[in-house]
């Protein structure tokens, strides 16, 4: 049973694993098919870095990517913040609930609803939005990261030990300072995973970006799309095996900041231990003055 | 409890401001040109012509289906399997799961169209072999495939989560008073681990039901799904609306099924990410 089961497991892992190995491992091959392989070479990636439209696509998704998810986790952290606060648990069921709409429903919804709205709001007169481009992708990423922020966050705040917001309002702190010195401090592992995997989604994603962009502002998903749509280039295969490589680097940076998160939940502390940590955080601001 | 600052009571202005604008405001206006014609005067007529489509939506929920309960058959043994697995080696595969599902989609489905293609490594292989050449990229087996293929992970992953939260000492309790194996898993593994199904059954379930890429990448342009449909609607504004109209059924549709499928769980169908 149990070498059957580990079998069945390696079976499903190498088919998993095949076609993007295979993919990758062709992207090296000189003779640029796939039908066999002649001989390594990185000439398919000399051509697409001499390709002007893909290095463009390449900024285009990381700066859209960074403004995205840095929005994204703004107005997330803030709302976690708020929405832990919240007293009305009516009111905290409702915003939790239609935050989630974006995950809940296909891609092509949501892309669909953003262009309809970005279509509508274009027909009005004098309106700021001119044309689909970078406003509209940089509205429609920030709109599908805030959920997955709030996500990361919103349990770190529950988990916070309530006493230490109170003890540094007792002694003085104002509200801000406390958010900025104590409150942020403690859920940052998950601000920062929450950042993180909001810009993996950003770069990541097709669907949505296919409905909202116009072809001034492309990223690389939608370069890839347009290249794959008609003939393909088989530089396309060393953008992708590249694709894989940043977003294995991304993945494993995700898990480091979530293990580093995990080791500084608070955990139940004795009241000896909670004064430990208030005057860690408080030296802190001790320091800066 | 003190008084509430103003960061207090301010603090979520800002999402729910955003909330309205950009996820509430999106969708009013999906159901406001599913109801109006092109010069914005409310008609049904988009939605009366939606039984023209109803051979999509029946293929599409079709194929949907089965490349659901096929990553079922497949995933839910292997989510069994891991969490049998020492700790450490169950967060190694757990990691090897998480990585495809981050490799772009796009790219996933690439991958398998190369392999798969006429010329593609899979045919040179068949003609070695002296199968000869099969074609593939245009079957419905290859669009099933494809699906089955990038979304598997989100079927095990769920399932996985539920089962390793499963307390052990429920499973020494049912061998103790001899259950065997096969019982154990029927009787206490599958129904505790209930809520995990659902969630992955959802989650392969829609991003199915509504993709367009794989049916034009693998099934070569001879398959129409409700998302090639939608798509082709908003390359052109004179048929927006049409397309409106199929989102919105698509939407209700989906509602609906995920609603269901949350009163089979228990867990109130909380989406594990």
């Amino acid at each position: 049973m149990k070498t059957l089961s580990r079998i069945y497991t390696w079976i499903i892992f190498i088919l998993l694993y095949a076609p993007i190995i295979i993919l990758i491992l062709f992207s090296f091959n000189d003779a640029g098919t796939l039908n066999k392989f002649t001989g390594i070479s990185f000439k398919w990636y000399v051509e697409l870095f001499r390709d002007q439209a893909a290095l463009n696509a390449l900024r285009n998704s990381l700066v859209l990517a960074v403004s995205s998810s840095l929005l994204a986790t703004v107005i997330g952290t803030l709302a976690a913040f708020g929405i832990n606060k919240m007293r009305s648990k009516f009111l905290r069921g409702v915003i939790r609930s239609l935050t989630n709409i974006p995950m809940m429903n296909p891609d092509i919804v949501t892309g669909v609803s953003m262009m309809l709205l970005f279509v509508a709001a274009m027909a009005v007169p004098f309106s700021p939005l001119k044309k689909l481009g970078f406003t509209t992708m940089l509205i429609s990423h920030t709109t599908f990261n805030i959920p997955y922020v709030i996500l990361s966050v919103l349990p770190r705040f529950k988990q916070m030990d309530i006493h230490l917001t109170e003890a540094a309002l007792d002694l003085g702190c104002p509200p801000g300072r406390t958010f900025m010195k104590v409150e942020l401090p403690l859920v940052l592992p998950g601000v920062i995973s929450g950042l993180m995997l909001g810009f993996t989604l950003s770069l990541d994603d097709f669907v949505i970006s296919h409905f909202v962009s116009s072809p001034d502002f492309q990223t690389l998903p939608l370069y890839v799309y347009n290249q794959t749509a008609h003939e393909v280039k088989y530089s396309m295969y060393a953008l992708c095996a590249l694709m894989v490589f940043v977003i294995l680097v991304l993945l494993l940076l995700v898990n480091f900041a979530g293990k580093k998160g995990e080791e500084t939940k608070p955990k139940k502390s004795s009241a000896k231990k909670r004064r430990q940590q208030m005057r860690e955080l408080l030296s802190g601001k001790e320091n800066a003055q | 409890m003190k008084k509430r600052s103003f960061l207090d009571t301010f603090a979520a202005i800002p999402h729910i401001v955003w909330v309205i604008l950009f996820i509430i405001a999106p969708l009013v206006f999906v159901v406001f040109f599913a109801f109006t014609d092109t010069y914005g005067n409310f008609t049904f007529d988009n939605i009366s012509m939606l039984s023209s489509y109803a051979h999509i939506f029946v293929l599409s929920i079709c194929f949907a289906l089965i490349a659901t309960v096929i990553c079922l058959l497949i995933g839910y043994p292997l989510a069994f399997f891991i969490s049998q697995c020492k700790p450490s080696t169950q967060k190694v595969i757990i990691v090897l799961l998480m990585l495809p599902m981050w490799i772009s989609l796009l790219i996933r489905t690439y991958s398998l169209m190369a392999l798969l293609d006429n010329g593609g490594l899979l045919n040179s292989l068949f003609e070695v072999i002296g199968i000869g050449r099969v074609k593939m990229i245009g079957t419905s087996g290859a669009v099933i495939l494809g699906m089955v293929y990038d979304f598997l992970p989100y079927m095990v992953l769920p399932i996985y989560t539920s089962i390793s939260k499963l307390d052990p000492k429920l499973l020494e309790a049912a061998s103790d008073l001899g259950c065997s194996n096969f019982k154990t898993i029927t009787k206490v593994v599958l129904p505790l681990s209930a809520p995990g199904v659902v969630s992955g059954i959802t989650m392969v379930f829609v991003p199915s039901i509504s993709t367009f890429y794989i049916s034009q990448k693998l099934g070569g342009g001879s398959f129409d799904l409700i998302g090639d449909t939608i798509e082709r609607q908003f390359q052109n504004v004179s048929t927006y609306n049409v397309g409106a109209a199929i989102s919105l059924v698509m939407m209700i549709l989906i509602l609906i099924s995920v609603a269901i499928m949350n009163k089979f769980s228990d867990d109130g169908g909380e989406i594990i990410v």
